[in-house]
């Protein structure tokens, strides 16, 4: 019993940070129909930047503001140089595009940091809590309650903003929220500067306990795509399930079965998912018009 | 012997009914049009008939074979071709080579031979350029057999599809409005096409909103209305129907029943 | 004449004359072994454009298949004894059987979902080989016998150079044929059109497996050269860097465009070689190439290129 609380509750704390991932993919692709393959780099720029600016002697909350400022930069960046000037380019061309993203930020944070691991002193102590046998660390918990926090402060602004509701009718129908008078450009891009937010969160959340370093975008990114795609692509309630589940699912294999193959999970679940039910846990049916 | 047999077919999309309780009947040779205004159910009735939705309720068959629920290609094999209204060209490659695709069926399909290009595969794709040009000719397109499909103006696109769609030897040919978006002259063209087509002891069955164009060609005409049948018959019979003229004729197509009428 | 040269094959006897007066300009062996490299990656990419360029199917995994020919040449000498050709042709084989079995389910999906699955189904390779020491050797990987053919080694950058080049115009005139056949036909309309491609009796689905083999079995011919040649191999050969090279390459010169992908391979097999000097800058330079060329070249460099000619001249 102690074992299973203890990989539920290492399962729930990764899969926190999966589904923060997954909102972020979630939040653009609604907007816009692009999956950003950058999506990872926005949690690594979160922790890798409050790591150096807080080694340089800024105070940690400090260092995390930098960190969020700085992702949001290059989140609005990378969609005003790369994603704008390609509108309308076919599904491959974007996937190049964000992936050409994405090797860029990870070449360039290996530049300006290094290619070392680092971490991060725990908010809150690291004197573990034990429930059950498990020992829970404190910032397990400040993991889960910063990724609630995020969730119910996207939803607030999803439902009671007016950019945040510009950004979900632009997402039920383009041309209608043009025509309404949203600019649907901004929309986008205010898109991409809330999920380099909500990305760069997750990894200054998550850098005290799973460590960070310049390439840990990657699997990120597809553990995050996996989680989305589980909960229904464009759900964000789906990607906060779909998030949870990939990292329970993950801590389990890896405690029960082996850790070697800890990575191959997010992709069985990406598999499994595009086969039995290829619409998701929180999708409808659809069909091609033809 | 009916060419195609549609009994009883229905289909709803998340709880709204497209189709319900659709039948009937076309002849080999015959022009079968179906007519009814936007949103009554035509493409739909066509995207399952064609294969590519799955009905809720009924049956389609072709030639007197149950083929309900099987996918396109093989219906393809069983004589059943079509155009789209939304055309559906291959814009990257020539025209010629678009006509050269529908003859798919009728060419040999070792991919080993293809690999290392044997002599029969040369052969093979002359008889099939040569056999493209016809169809080219027949459709009046064969000024433009080498330019890229994407660069054709509108009303030589419908032609090409249905050269394309003939391509295949189909002895049921479904025509989704191809006289949409063409001038008078065109459309004249491709009545003509189409009685010939018919004439050769091909079925036809049509949606058009043209209803000149309609009336003059169709042997039989079947009404739908949100989905449902609420006419069928020859050009007089429909024209006359009083729930035809309430629900499609009388609610915007005064002028073209007017025209009609000429 | 005119059809000939606007046609696939103009493209495969211009690249066999390049290939064989080549050497004459390079003015060292280590030209040469660039010269080998480039033509290694080209035919990955000669394949790859099959189902790309082609067929319109994204693969973000055939790093994967390349590690599963580079493996084989390494493991069956290695291991089984059997002979280094034996190996290639067998890793070529097993790489293919796997893209058939994989490749149903997986080309059921489109776009964004069929690049996310092959990019999963190449990690797991990459995995494979990295997890499975007892056979791979580890993450540090395992050295390559050499190839022994008729008594001969073959070994040097000349040998390897007259290996790969000899292959590559094979494999682009294999690619030619087929793309000049119903098959290629099939493809192509599979990529403007599914829906149209289905109603005129093509089996969509056999078509797009055709093109995931074929590719598949070009990746691990070419991961089998390239596994000999270097004498080693490791999991990193199968990574998913690797994976999105390829891709780049096949975009970067021009999807559908036998010729272009052969240029694209040579732009990112000779970047590290200008870049050697700045080594750490080479990630940003591959991830800015890839943005700003789709960007203002979305069709990639040589359809570009062809099209401005063509332009020009009217």
């Amino acid at each position: 019993m102690a074992e299973f609380l203890q990989f539920a509750f290492s399962g729930l704390t990764v899969g926190a940070i999966y589904a923060l991932v997954a909102l972020g993919f979630t939040l653009i692709y609604n907007a816009s129909g692009v999956i950003n393959f950058a999506q990872g780099e926005f949690v690594m720029l979160g922790g890798m930047v409050t790591v150096f600016t807080h080694a340089a002697g800024v105070p940690l909350p400090l260092a995390a503001l930098i960190a969020l400022v700085v992702a949001i930069i290059v989140g609005l960046a990378l969609y005003r140089l790369a994603i704008e000037p390609a509108r309308g380019a076919s599904p491959v061309t974007l996937i190049i595009i964000t992936i050409g993203a994405s090797i860029l930020l990870r070449g360039g944070a290996s530049l300006t940091f290094d290619k070392s691991f680092h971490s991060l002193p725990p908010f809150a102590g690291s004197k573990p809590l034990m429930i059950g046998g498990a020992a829970l660390l404190p910032q397990s918990l400040i993991v889960l309650a910063g990724a609630g926090a995020i969730v119910i402060a996207l939803w607030y602004f999803l439902t009671r903003t007016l950019s945040g509701k510009a950004i979900l009718a632009t997402a039920a129908n383009r041309l209608a929220a043009r025509l309404v008078g949203i600019n649907t450009n901004a929309v986008v891009g205010l898109s991409f500067g809330v999920s380099a937010a909500i990305g760069a969160l997750g990894g200054i959340l998550m850098t005290p306990i799973t460590l960070t370093s310049y390439d840990s975008g990657t699997l990120l990114a597809l553990k995050g795509f996996a989680a989305a795609m589980l909960g229904s692509m464009g759900n964000p309630l789906g990607a906060v399930v779909g998030g949870l589940t990939v990292g329970l699912l993950e801590a389990f294999s890896a405690g029960y079965i082996s850790s070697s193959y800890k990575d191959a999970v997010a992709f069985l679940v990406i598999l499994g998912v595009l086969f039995l039910m290829p619409q998701g846990l929180f999708g409808r049916g659809g069909m091609e018009r033809v | 012997m009916s060419m195609l047999a549609v009994e009883g077919l229905g289909i709803t999309f998340g709880g709204v009914t497209a189709l319900a309780d659709v039948s009937f009947e076309v002849k080999p040779a015959e022009i079968f049009a179906i007519i009814g205004p936007n949103g009554a159910g035509k493409t739909t009735l066509f995207n399952v008939i064609s294969g590519l939705y799955p009905p809720r309720q009924g049956r389609v068959r072709l030639n007197g074979e149950d083929v309900t629920g099987l996918p396109p290609d093989r219906l393809a094999r069983r004589g059943l071709s079509r155009t789209f209204q939304n055309l559906q060209v291959f814009f990257r490659m020539t025209v010629a080579e678009n006509i050269m695709v529908g003859r798919h069926l009728h060419e040999r399909r070792n991919v080993l031979a293809h690999l290392f290009t044997l002599p029969s595969v040369l052969a093979q794709n002359r008889a099939t350029r040569a056999k493209a040009e016809n169809l080219l000719a027949f459709v009046d397109l064969s000024d433009l057999a080498d330019r890229t499909a994407g660069s054709l103006p509108y009303g030589a696109l419908r032609r090409l599809e249905i050269a394309r769609a003939l391509a295949t030897e189909p002895k049921l040919l479904l025509l989704d409005e191809p006289a949409a978006g063409c001038n008078p002259v065109e459309t004249e063209e491709i009545d003509n096409v189409i009685q010939k087509i018919a004439a050769s002891g091909v079925a036809v069955v049509l949606v058009e909103h043209d209803m000149k164009l309609v009336m003059k060609i169709s042997h039989r005409i079947h009404v739908l209305d949100r989905g449902r049948t609420i006419a069928q018959g020859s050009a007089a019979d429909v024209r006359n129907n009083e729930q035809v003229i309430a629900a499609y004729l009388g609610r915007h197509g005064q002028r073209e029943a007017a025209r009609a009428q000429d | 004449m005119r059809r000939f040269l606007e046609g696939p094959y103009a493209g495969v006897l211009a690249l066999a004359i390049l290939v064989a007066v080549l050497p004459l300009a390079l003015p060292s062996l280590f030209y040469l072994r660039i010269a080998a490299l480039i033509g290694i990656f080209a035919l990955v990419v000669v394949g790859l454009n099959l189902l790309i360029g082609y067929a319109g199917q994204v693969s973000l995994g055939h790093a994967g298949f390349f590690g599963v020919g580079a493996y084989a040449v390494a493991i069956g000498p290695t291991y089984l004894g059997l002979p280094a050709w034996l190996a290639l042709i067998a890793g070529a084989a097993i790489a293919g059987l796997i893209a058939f079995l994989v490749g149903r389910p997986i080309l059921r999906l489109r776009g964004h979902y069929l690049a996310v699955a092959t990019l999963g189904m190449g990690l797991l390779f990459a995995m494979v080989f990295a997890n499975e020491s007892a056979w791979t050797g580890g993450p540090d990987g395992m050295p390559v016998p050499h190839l022994d053919l008729f008594g001969f080694r073959m070994s040097g950058a000349r040998t390897w150079y007259w290996i790969s080049g000899v292959s590559l115009v094979i494999g682009a005139w294999v690619a030619a044929n087929v793309i000049a056949s119903p098959t290629g036909r099939a493809l192509r309309a599979i990529h403007d059109s599914e829906t149209a491609a289905q109603v005129l009796g093509i089996d969509v689905a056999r078509y797009k497996l055709i093109a995931f083999v074929l590719s598949a079995v070009y990746a691990a011919v070419a991961g089998a050269y390239l596994a000999m040649f270097d004498g080693l191999v490791t999991p990193e050969t199968a990574g998913f860097l690797r994976s999105i090279e390829f891709v780049t390459m096949a975009v970067l010169g021009g999807l559908g465009s036998t010729f272009g992908g052969i240029v694209g391979a040579a732009l990112l097999v000779l970047l590290p070689q200008v870049l050697t000097v700045f080594q750490d800058y080479e990630h940003i330079a591959l991830g800015l190439i890839m943005i700003v060329v789709m960007i203002f070249l979305p069709a990639g460099i040589v359809p570009s290129l062809a099209g401005l000619l063509r332009w020009r001249r009217s």
